[in-house]
């Protein structure tokens, strides 16, 4: 298991790198979350899932992923490019002209592990839940995952979302909240409080659990533990406390890194903090 | 002018009820997805014979657009019920994001379109959703005419691949076409050969301008009548062939003037032959609460408004 969780570690370390020099190239994009959502993405990806080889959009005989905080797709492509989806050099064309790597994900342009476009907040729950609902249909008996930001909470389909998932009983269905306590305007708490998240989805019925999302063994722990509570008849919910910015100290801490890029000197300052890996693209 | 009689009514929403549950029979990938209001949907024969295939939303709109959308990973089918307002302006960003934008195959199949829905009233008379959904690339747009029609082009729209707005009504309107027919998305329906004048009708207004090409008649005017069924992917090939012979247009649609039929036969004709046209539709305003047929009258949809545009039109030929 420790041996695993080094493993993870260093393709996590691997992919911050990818992120930070993702958004230094195009001097544009979103590092702050995708730092905070490393260890999750990697995690899921590289250990949680069970992925076919390949891709195919229908995902059928396999679990799959929905970012519905589409804006962090540093990290979404970061993690997809290095489990073999596409080859790790396309990374450098993230947000330029003529890429498939479009600043918020998108089907649109057949990019492989894509299987919606999301940016747009509040919408990628109910489409983990259309999906969950297909799969059950199809009598597959694998696992819908979903992740949505924090701020993300304030959009109402998510609550149309939350209401409906526990009353039909989607039990094949993890949705995780990256709980950083930051949005674009400052904190949660100063632009609009998210209140008790924890009550609030447990009083529409979800099987609520937490975890720390920026210790790969905790990562680990709660995805497991998240996958034992399904087929019970609810839906599961995982409030994941990450520090938006992490692995990248001058990041950390604020909302500032929301959606600023790094300039060389500071993506010199980021990368001497992060040791590469698997090899920069 | 060609006779057309008619037997029966019946409201175009029932079309669709009678046209899902043949889709569901033919293809067992087809789903139904409900906001609250699958009566007035006439989704329950559906729903009796597929009750797995069912899905009740709820008063939740933007929740079932993406739920339709999810359905589709994993080779679902999804055809969405609501009314036309709550089909595509509320709901537009998810229809666009996660429906059209990621090219789902989804059917927004939306009832109570237009000025018909009647004593409602203006907050539930959507005039723009036309205009909102043949701008979403890659919609298709289909606004058909009476029951048949709406029940064949129902299940047609399973067969094609791809995200598909079908619009229908409340009342109960003439059943004049073919029960029989094929229906092909895209492919207008010559109605009758004229020579004076071509009258694109859509929706409702197919029949009032059957009614009004009577009354033409009588008065030494040949007018053409071509059911443009399919706003988007347009036929203009019939179009043009029509103008070429006619040499002026009225087009007649239960939307408003600006964005609908109107507006993309406009396009087609400025671009390859500049032609005189007349609106029939509503001028750029809110509809109110009344009976279908007095409001159709009072916004200018109705036969009446389609012989006084045709004589309009004919005085600025060239």
């Amino acid at each position: 298991m420790s041996e695993d969780i080094t493993k993870l570690e260093k393709i996590a370390s691997q992919v911050r790198r990818d992120i930070v020099r993702m958004v230094h190239a195009c001097q544009s994009g979103h590092p702050g979350g995708s730092l905070g959502c490393t260890e999750f993405f990697v995690a899921l990806y590289f250990s949680a899932m069970d992925r076919k080889p390949g891709f195919d959009i229908d995902g059928i005989g396999e679990d799959i992923f929905f970012l519905s905080n589409g804006h962090i797709s540093p990290v979404f492509y970061s993690t997809l490019s290095r489990a073999g989806y596409f080859d790790a050099s396309e990374l450098a064309t993230f947000r330029k002209i003529n890429s498939r790597l479009q600043g918020h994900p998108t089907t649109h342009e057949g990019l492989p592990g894509i299987r919606v476009a999301s940016g747009s907040l509040g919408q990628g729950l109910s489409v983990a839940i259309g999906a969950a609902r297909a799969k059950k249909l199809n009598n597959d008996n694998h696992l819908v995952y979903a992740l949505m930001g924090d701020g993300e909470q304030q959009e109402g389909q998510v609550w149309e979302a939350a209401m409906y998932a526990p009353y039909n009983k989607i039990d094949n269905l993890i949705a995780t909240i990256d709980y950083n306590g930051q949005q674009i305007d400052g904190a949660t708490e100063d632009v609009l409080s998210l209140g008790n998240l924890r009550a609030k989805w447990e009083a529409f019925g979800w099987d609520v659990l937490e975890m720390n999302g920026n210790v790969m063994s905790e990562v680990l722990a709660g995805l497991t533990d998240a996958k034992s509570r399904t087929g019970k008849g609810k839906p599961v919910l995982i409030l994941m406390k990450t520090e938006m910015g992490n692995g990248v100290d001058f990041m950390m801490g604020s909302h500032k890194w929301h959606g600023v890029a790094p300039n060389d000197e500071q993506l010199a300052l980021a990368l001497a903090q992060l040791e590469e890996t698997l090899g920069d693209y | 002018m060609k006779k057309y009689t008619y037997t029966d009514k019946k409201d175009t929403r029932s079309g669709f009820g009678a046209g899902l549950l043949e889709a569901g029979q033919k293809n067992q990938n087809v789903v139904a997805l409900c906001a609250d209001l699958v009566g007035s949907l006439k989704m329950n024969d559906f729903i009796k014979e597929f009750p797995e295939r069912f899905f009740q939303i709820g008063i939740a709109e933007a929740n079932m657009m993406g739920i339709a959308a999810g359905l589709t990973i994993g080779g679902k089918i999804p055809y969405t019920g609501t009314f036309a307002n709550f089909s595509t302006g509320r709901v537009y960003d998810q229809v666009r994001q996660s429906i059209a934008y990621s090219g789902k195959n989804v059917k927004i199949c939306a009832s109570h379109a237009g000025l018909t829905l009647g004593e409602d009233g203006a907050t539930h008379q959507i005039l723009e959703d036309i205009g909102l959904m043949k701008m979403l690339p890659g919609m298709t747009v289909i606004n058909p005419c009476d029951y048949n029609q709406t029940k064949a082009a129902t299940i047609a729209i399973a067969d094609y691949e791809g995200p598909v707005y079908l619009r229908f009504g409340r009342p109960v309107v003439p059943i004049f076409t073919d029960p029989n027919q094929k229906f092909e998305i895209g492919k207008a329906w010559m109605v009758n050969e004229g020579k004076d004048v071509s009258i694109f009708a859509t929706g409702h207004l197919v029949w009032e301008a059957i009614q009004a090409g009577e009354q033409l008649a009588e008065l030494g005017i040949d007018a053409e009548i071509i059911n443009i069924h399919t706003i988007k992917p347009l036929d203009e090939a019939a179009i043009l062939k029509s103008v070429a012979k006619t040499r002026c247009v009225v087009t007649a649609e239960e939307h408003n003037r600006l964005g609908g039929l109107g507006d993309s036969v406009a396009q087609v004709l400025a671009k390859n032959n500049p032609t005189p046209q007349e609106y029939v539709a509503v001028n750029d305003s809110f509809g109110e609460s009344g009976k279908p047929a007095d409001l159709m009258k009072k916004y200018g949809l109705d036969a009446a408004n389609i012989v006084s545009a045709v004589q309009r039109v004919i005085k600025r030929k060239q």
